[in-house]
């Protein structure tokens, strides 16, 4: 316990674990959208994630010829940031609905048992990441950075660079139109209807499997995003960080009340900042295990999460 | 194609049915045979007339110890998904528990220091694991499908997180010269030597037939019913006055009882544990390897366990168009998942009642329906 | 190339012709034939994997050094087997096993890590089959009776204390900050620089190796308000690259020192040529020498990259036990005898064995490198105490 290096580093850990925790709520998307839907936890959403990062940073490598050592700044920053957003979201949504379309629909026609949809999604998974890992000869990508993490303002002597804010304020906005996207447009009303009991929703003229593929669509298009903020981040890509990333958005998920998408932010929010302090307390070698245990105290006594499941209705 | 698949399952019909109306000593006899067939596996005078059975890449006695730790751990799940349904991601995590404790017990640098011997220790790991199976199980069976599955992955990753950064548990650093199991020969070298890993594959195949026939008779005492029947439909079950927590955690303990009881073998053969013994992937291949070969099944699970543990193996040193599929194996075996589960859900070997149980699925709920 | 390769293998081959014939009493020429052909050396480490590069790099240096040997002796040349242990101690024992079943091999290089060496050890002992190994740095790994283990780097307790000598006495830092992987050569390291910073060490904090983790910022948010002057990291150089990557980026500009470990061009590749530029790194390797020769142009001309951590020093070892095989060893026994008399100058250092299989101490030079305009260029050499 060092109760010191938690309080003089109060701020910084604080700023860390929000940018961070925006990024778990980007992901967590993804799950909560799937789940609110299908009841079904998609393992292999944090290979779509991976998906984005590595997409990005060929983007930038081979689009626009930079390295980890060039320097940019200015127009062509916002450029690389803005096509590398393109690419990835596409790319994730790619993976995304490829997996739903080999992995889940064939099991959804046959009726399987929810057991087997973890096991195709496992299965999924180590696919993915492995073609990545062959890929990539299983050594970090480099990539340059595009926008500084050096302090930018100075908010009560905690100092907050640009990359922190982009991160954090993307991550808002895609909430923001998400939210809007599910609650008022004529196709996110057929996502909620298709969660709350999808049978009748599909007597009504509702076409299931096309909004299924557009629910994951939809989380590819976020989880790509967070990819690209993952790398503004780190600026260093290895094809193993997709399962921790994986595990703490599905908490974050589960902590906001898996299915709610605004209990995603919540949850990511809460999760990156309560690793950071535990980090801070513990060392950082505690920093995974206490986002593990935070998952299964939760689950043991608040399964429901903080804010209750719902993509448009309490679960019965 | 589709004829080649018809044949195939109808060929797989009629040994079935031939199993079931042969009269008892053909099967006595048949089963006495498999038996020898994978005693005398090991001996090199034997495997080497298999062909291309035995793997190439390493040797085919210490693969196949592997193996059989594999296939005792399989039938050790087997008890928590296939019969009683309840979705364990993190069982690893019982196998880490059981080596742990035969390495802290016994292992001259551990802080305990009481250098027991490998047999005096193996008591304890066993009721060490089974207590932290009742732990484990005693909060989190409440829960049902996806949720009890992260949670218990979430366990087992907090169980190996603890072992790589707790000073107890030596992380990385390990336990060595843990001692292996007793016994010598007449001419006084130990049976349970550094190189013959036939001694210890003999051991745990005694051990899993041990095993094998304890776990039939539980199946098919009150204790296997009353699973059956928390599977089947848990409120139903309930209703009928089953207590379907004490026999959940039952399958929890007796599930992590022969995890254990693995890891204790392991950590007698190894003679070396450490943090790097207890990687995730483990747990998922062998729950993978459970459903592969058809959960609630014995053979099915025994089946599985040995298939994908010896697949990974035998892939290793073999090149096609100048690429090592050994690199391709984790690829190939999530591939395998998919499909499998896909075209044959219930497995390779099926339990006739879970296969009915699926038969029904299809003809009722549809998963977000 | 030939008259390169020549210089290369010439220095060595006549030294070790030298030394055994003196111990031997007596070697052969080197021109082998007949029943002394079809031998074989194995590689034991990860190829796959998450920690497969640094493995990569030993078996490519391996099989350079295997390469040179066959292009020599075309008449009789020695196979390479690679067991690829993924770094994993469970696998370790199996594949030990399958390089003791195959009598041609004659030696084995590795195994690369501690942990795996703990498992597969026993069995080469029992076996009598020779290891060296060119990267497992884990001090205890020669005290526990294994007539067949040898080393062709120093352990820990030699690297460690001059990394926190550098510190001390060339960065004359008095604030430090000491991070660690977990692994068991990162905390070694850690522990033993520790020790001689001694009051110096101003913060500590411990990060998942393996690639496990990607995101340092709860360790560079201690290290910036720690406000030190110098970072010592114990582990390799993933994780190195990416905390350094990432210190820089949030205004830590604190050198960091790093273990033989981080010595490899991926580390100033994930880290950026910017970030890593000064960073400081302890190697048992003595600088580009006369024996140095051509070993890293034939080594990019062979594999198309360049040397990596511990390629040099997989060759050597490779090295000796191609020499054992040139000087007519044809039983393990007799390889054994080789390498436990052996004494050569390779292209990381001078090898001579101790009694128990560690690099005879008086060979151990400890060189401080400095990365400097993306490349890693030798700094000074480190005393011992």
């Amino acid at each position: 316990m060092d109760i010191n290096g938690l309080f003089s580093n109060f701020g910084e850990l604080t700023t860390t674990g929000l940018t961070q925790g925006a990024i778990y709520a980007l992901v967590a998307l993804g799950y909560t959208l799937v789940y609110g839907v299908l009841r079904l936890i998609n393992f292999a959403h944090s290979e779509v994630f991976i998906t984005g990062a590595f997409f990005a940073v060929w983007t930038w490598q081979f689009l626009w010829g930079l390295n980890q050592d060039s320097t940019v700044s200015g127009l062509v920053a916002v450029g690389c940031l803005v096509s590398a957003m393109v690419v990835a979201a596409l790319a994730s949504a790619t993976i995304a609905s490829v997996v739903e379309m080999v992995a889940y629909r064939p099991l959804r026609k046959r009726h399987a048992p929810p057991l087997a949809f973890l096991i195709t999604a496992i299965g999924a998974s180590i696919v993915i990441s492995e073609a990545y890992a062959i890929l990539t000869r299983r050594r970090p990508t480099g990539m340059p950075t595009l926008v500084s993490t050096d302090p930018l303002i100075h908010i009560g002597g905690v100092p907050i660079s640009a990359a922190d804010l982009l991160i954090v304020a993307s991550a808002l906005i895609m909430m923001i139109i998400l939210d809007i996207f599910i609650n008022r447009s004529r196709i996110g009303r057929g996502i909620r209807a298709v969660a709350q009991d999808a049978n009748t929703a599909a007597l009504m003229g509702i076409n299931k499997d096309r909004i299924i593929l557009l629910v994951f669509l939809t989380g590819g298009l976020m989880a790509g995003i967070a990819g690209v903020l993952f790398n503004v981040r780190i600026g260093v890509l290895t094809y193993s960080v997709g399962f921790l990333m994986g595990i703490k958005a599905f908490t974050a998920a589960v902590l906001g009340g898996i299915g709610n998408l605004r209990g995603a932010l919540l949850g990511g929010l809460l999760l990156g900042v309560t690793e950071n302090y535990a980090s801070g307390l513990f060392g950082t070698q505690w920093k995974d295990f206490t986002a593990f245990a935070v998952l299964v105290v939760l689950l043991m006594f608040r399964p429901t999460g903080l804010l209750g499941e719902s993509l448009g209705r309490v679960r019965a | 194609m589709r004829s080649a698949i018809d044949r195939v399952r109808a060929g797989r019909e009629a040994v079935g049915a031939w199993w079931q109306r042969a009269p008892r000593g053909v099967r006595w006899a048949v089963l006495g045979a498999v038996i020898v067939f994978f005693y005398a596996l090991p001996n090199k005078e034997f495997y080497q007339y298999l062909g291309p059975i035995p793997t190439t890449g390493s040797n085919f006695g210490q693969v196949l110890f592997t193996i059989s730790i594999y296939v005792l751990l399989a039938v050790g799940l087997n008890i928590v998904v296939g019969y009683a349904g309840l979705l364990d991601l993190g069982y690893f995590g019982f196998f880490a528990v059981g080596a742990y404790t035969v390495a802290v017990l016994t292992s001259p640098v551990s802080d305990l220091n009481t250098q027991w011997p490998w047999l005096v220790a193996l008591p304890f790991a066993l009721i060490i694991t089974m207590v932290s199976g009742v732990l484990l199980g005693m909060p989190t069976l409440r829960l049902r499908g996806d949720y009890l599955a992260i949670v218990t992955l979430g366990f087992a990753e907090m169980i190996r997180l603890a072992a790589t950064s707790s000073e107890f548990l030596r992380g990385q650093r390990g336990f060595n010269q843990i001692p292996h199991p007793p016994g010598r020969y007449a001419d006084g070298t130990p049976v349970f030597g550094v190189l013959d890993p036939r001694p210890y594959y003999w051991l745990v195949l005694t051990l899993i037939i041990l095993v094998l026939i304890g776990v039939r008779n539980l199946s098919r005492s009150r204790v296997g019913r009353a699973w059956v029947a928390i599977r089947e439909d848990e409120d139903a079950a309930q209703l009928m006055g089953v207590p379907t927590f004490k026999f959940k955690l039952w399958a929890f303990a007796i599930g992590a009882l022969i995890g254990g009881l693995a890891g204790a073998l392991f950590a007698g053969k190894q003679n070396f544990v450490n943090s790097q013994n207890f990687e995730l992937l483990n747990s998922i291949i062998i729950l993978a390897a459970v459903i592969f070969g058809g959960s609630g099944n014995l053979v099915g699970a025994i089946t599985g366990g040995a298939l994908v543990a010896y697949l990974v193996e035998r892939l290793r040193g073999v090149e096609l168009f100048g690429w090592e599929l050994y690199e391709f194996r984790f690829m190939f075996f999530g591939a395998v998942l998919i499909i499998m589960m896909i075209f044959r859900p219930q497995g390779l070997i099926p339990n006739r009642r879970r296969a009915a149980e699926f038969a029904d699925r299809r003809r009722e709920v549809t998963v977000g329906g | 190339m030939r008259q390169r390769l020549a210089r290369v293998l010439g220095g060595v081959a006549v030294l070790a012709l030298v030394a055994s014939t003196a111990a031997c009493g007596g070697g052969s020429d080197d021109t082998a034939g007949g029943d002394s052909c079809g031998f074989k050396i194995a590689f034991f480490g990860a190829l796959t994997g998450s920690s497969a590069a640094l493995g990569i790099n030993e078996n490519n240096g391996v099989k350079l050094a295997v390469e040179q040997y066959n292009k020599e002796h075309a008449d009789c040349p020695v196979e390479l087997v690679s067991l690829d242990s993924q770094g994993s101690p469970d696998q370790a024992p199996q594949l030990a096993q399958k390089a003791i079943d195959d009598e041609k091999i004659l030696g084995v290089v590795g195994p690369a890590f501690s942990g795996e060496s703990e498992a597969a050890n026993p069995l080469f002992a029992e076996a009598g089959l020779v290891h060296i190994t060119a990267s497992a740095t884990r001090p205890s790994l020669a005290e526990q009776g294994w007539k067949t283990f040898f080393r062709v780097v120093g352990n820990d307790l030699s690297q460690g204390p001059a990394a926190g000598i550098y510190i001390r006495d060339v960065l004359k830092a008095e604030r430090v900050f000491v991070i660690d992987d977990q692994s068991a050569y990162g905390a070694g390291l850690a522990d033993e620089v520790k020790k001689v910073l001694g009051s110096r060490v101003v913060g500590t904090d411990k990060v998942q190796g393996e690639g496990k983790q990607a995101d340092f910022s709860a360790t560079v948010t201690k290290v910036k308000n720690a406000n030190v002057q110098a970072i010592f990291f114990g582990g390799y150089y993933q994780e190195a690259g990416l905390l350094r990557k990432q210190l820089t980026a949030a205004g830590v500009n604190a050198v960091m020192v790093g273990g033989d470990g981080v010595n490899d061009p991926a580390f100033i590749e994930s880290a950026g040529q910017a970030a890593a530029e000064g960073t400081i790194l302890t190697c048992l390797c003595a600088p580009a020498t006369e024996a140095r020769g051509t070993f890293a142009q034939d080594y990019k001309a062979l594999h198309g990259v360049d040397p990596g951590t511990y390629s040099d020093t997989a060759y050597d070892a490779a090295t000796i036990l191609l020499n054992g095989i040139k000087q007519g060893v044809k039983t393990r026994q007799e390889m054994l005898e080789f390498v436990r008399n052996y004494n050569g100058q390779g292209v990381a250092a001078n090898y001579r064995f101790t009694e128990n299989g560690e690099m005879d101490p008086a060979e151990v030079k400890i060189w401080a490198y400095k990365v400097k305009d993306g490349k890693v260029v030798p700094d000074r050499e480190i005393p011992k105490s």
